[in-house]
């Protein structure tokens, strides 16, 4: 188990976790605690021209993504429509790809808007990873166009490792740099991307790695974490860059049963901050609980896509309904 | 036994020794810098530079080291006027053959040095690209220093293999160990003697070698 995983409460982000998994919020805002004040900072100094509809977007996420508690369907496309179109973070448009002579992504479209968690589920091999990297372009696509923040994807060189360094990634295996500490990790893309000072750039990492709750593991290397502990270093190596927007590769698939909750528990805390975030994930209590909408893929295609109660209550398609009645019912 | 040693102080046995271990740290640290350029080529996205180290890599290894020596000291210097920066022929023949020594060793370098790059997973340079590093910064800041740490092992062999290797030198005439041991052989009549004195001053030089770079190579493994 978690080193800090304390019996009993332990405050943290000024969140307070609960004995058990149950994360409560203490306060729904961002003034009591010195730790959130911290992030709260951060996040104000980076995003200076979205502060607004941060702010905004801060309490939809609060009031609608409420935790555990089920939210009549009707609240969400309030959210939606509070959403104006010009705010389309990541625009995927016709979307095709090829394996050989594998048709792995077959003309995808998908619209992603600032602020907004799409959990992206599917049997394996149908596309969903794939789907997740060529979105920063670790794979390149055939044909269709990508577009992030209103700007197409550059195809090589500078123009991409800064729009790369603008798009957050989280791995199945964590991909945590083998020969550099944590703190290392965690500056390393400030320093050499952002070029940040040095001073700076280990304070904001500190506060990232307290945000996650692993602050004392801070100078040991990635093998001597537990894999819960390496991906929360992970995503805080994502967050040092400040990114507009977060993928997640199945990001709790090779971790213990015991740590998943551990990891999906900074995400359920990130997606309350209003961070627009793509998850393809299995784990569909996550998807019910802090999805703004659930997209279902199976062999390339996006079959379905609904708010999650309508898709887990009531999936429309065939395929979907088979893909959760091998997985929730058993 | 050994009175004979005393005969020869141009260079003396220490003498010559001291030339063979310049020509192999000298050698080992251009062969180290130009055979990781080589590697960098043969990883690098740009098909010409590819094609460029992958020629290089297979021209040169399959070369005996001979003819490299005898060709860069008749080939280079007598027939094009390379000198090196040199005057004296004596100074001439050394950097000669530390060319030589860094041209030949640097395939094998490269090659050590690319198995490691291989050794590194796939994940590490997809991260560093994730957080926005261009390609000679991940090459630099992630995946060659965990591949160094994983070919240390094979770098001492190719370390122990350029000590040996300088021996050539003699060839062209640099006053290193094994001219000196030649000359001792035509002049002396201890030959056996005399081939263990130098056996025995290479193992001198290669063993610690082996055993530190070992150690260090255990020390430094990148934990995953």
């Amino acid at each position: 188990m978690d080193k800090d995983g304390v019996k009993g409460e332990r405050v943290e982000g000024g969140f307070r976790y609960s004995a058990g998994t149950q994360l409560v919020q203490v306060h729904p805002g961002w003034l009591p605690s010195r730790r959130v004040s911290a992030c709260y900072q951060i996040v104000m100094l980076n995003f200076p021209s979205d502060v607004m509809t941060l702010v905004v977007r801060h309490y939809y996420c609060l009031r609608n993504r409420g935790g555990r508690s089920k939210r009549p369907m009707t609240e969400v496309s309030v959210t939606k429509d509070a959403v104006p179109m010009a705010d389309d973070l990541v625009v995927l448009q016709n979307v095709n790809k090829h394996f050989g002579a594998l048709h792995v992504l077959q003309d995808i479209d998908l619209t992603i808007t600032r602020g907004e968690v799409v959990v992206v589920i599917g049997p394996s091999g149908s596309g969903k990873s794939t789907l997740c990297r060529t979105i920063n372009r670790l794979e390149s696509i055939d044909s269709g166009a990508i577009s992030i923040d209103g700007k197409p994807l550059p195809a090589e060189g500078k123009a991409l490792a800064r729009l790369r360094a603008d798009v957050g990634m989280v791995f199945q295996s964590f991909n945590l740099f083998a020969h550099k500490t944590v703190l290392e990790n965690v500056t390393l893309g400030q320093l050499k991307v952002r070029k940040a000072d040095k001073k700076a750039a280990e304070e904001k990492a500190r506060a990232l790695l307290d945000r996650v709750g692993v602050s004392t593991q801070a100078d040991k290397y990635p093998a001597q974490l537990s894999g819960g502990q390496q991906q929360r270093v992970a995503i805080a190596r994502a967050l040092a860059m400040d990114p507009k927007v977060m993928l997640f590769d199945e990001p709790t698939s090779a971790l213990d049963p015991e740590m998943i909750n551990e990891v999906l528990e900074v995400m359920q805390q990130l997606a309350r901050d209003g961070m627009t975030m793509i998850v393809v994930t299995h784990e569909m209590g996550f998807a019910r609980s802090a999805a703004n909408r659930v997209v279902f893929m199976a062999d390339g295609r996006i079959v379905e896509e609904a708010v999650p109660d309508q898709f887990f209550s009531n999936p429309r398609s065939d395929r979907a309904k088979d893909f959760l009645s091998k997985i929730l019912h058993h | 036994m050994f009175d004979f040693l005393s005969d020869y102080d141009d260079p003396s046995l220490l003498g010559a020794f001291w030339t063979t271990v310049q020509l192999t740290v000298l050698s080992g640290v251009g062969s180290l810098v130009w055979g990781t350029i080589l590697a960098a080529m043969r990883v690098s996205p740009v098909p010409l530079m590819r094609g460029f180290g992958t020629a290089y890599v297979n021209i040169v290894r399959n070369i005996p080291l001979t003819v490299i020596i005898v060709f860069t000291s008749l080939g280079l210097s007598d027939i094009f006027g390379v000198t090196m920066g040199a005057s004296d022929f004596e100074v001439r023949g050394f950097r000669l053959a530390v060319l030589g020594f860094v041209a030949y060793t640097a395939a094998f370098v490269c090659e050590a040095i690319r198995s490691g790059i291989n050794t590194v997973p796939l994940g590490q340079a997809e991260a560093a690209r994730a957080i926005g590093l261009n390609f000679t910064q991940i090459l630099r800041l992630i995946v060659l220093p965990q591949a160094f740490r994983s070919v240390i092992g094979p770098l001492a062999n190719v370390l122990i293999a350029l000590t040996k290797n300088t021996t050539v030198a003699a060839a062209i005439g640099v006053a290193e160990a094994a001219l000196l041991m030649k000359e001792m052989i035509e002049n002396e009549a201890q030959t056996l003697l005399i081939g263990a004195i130098f056996a025995f001053g290479f193992v001198v030089l290669t063993l610690p070698t082996g055993l530190i770079l070992g150690w260090l190579s255990k020390r430094l493994a990148v934990k995953r």
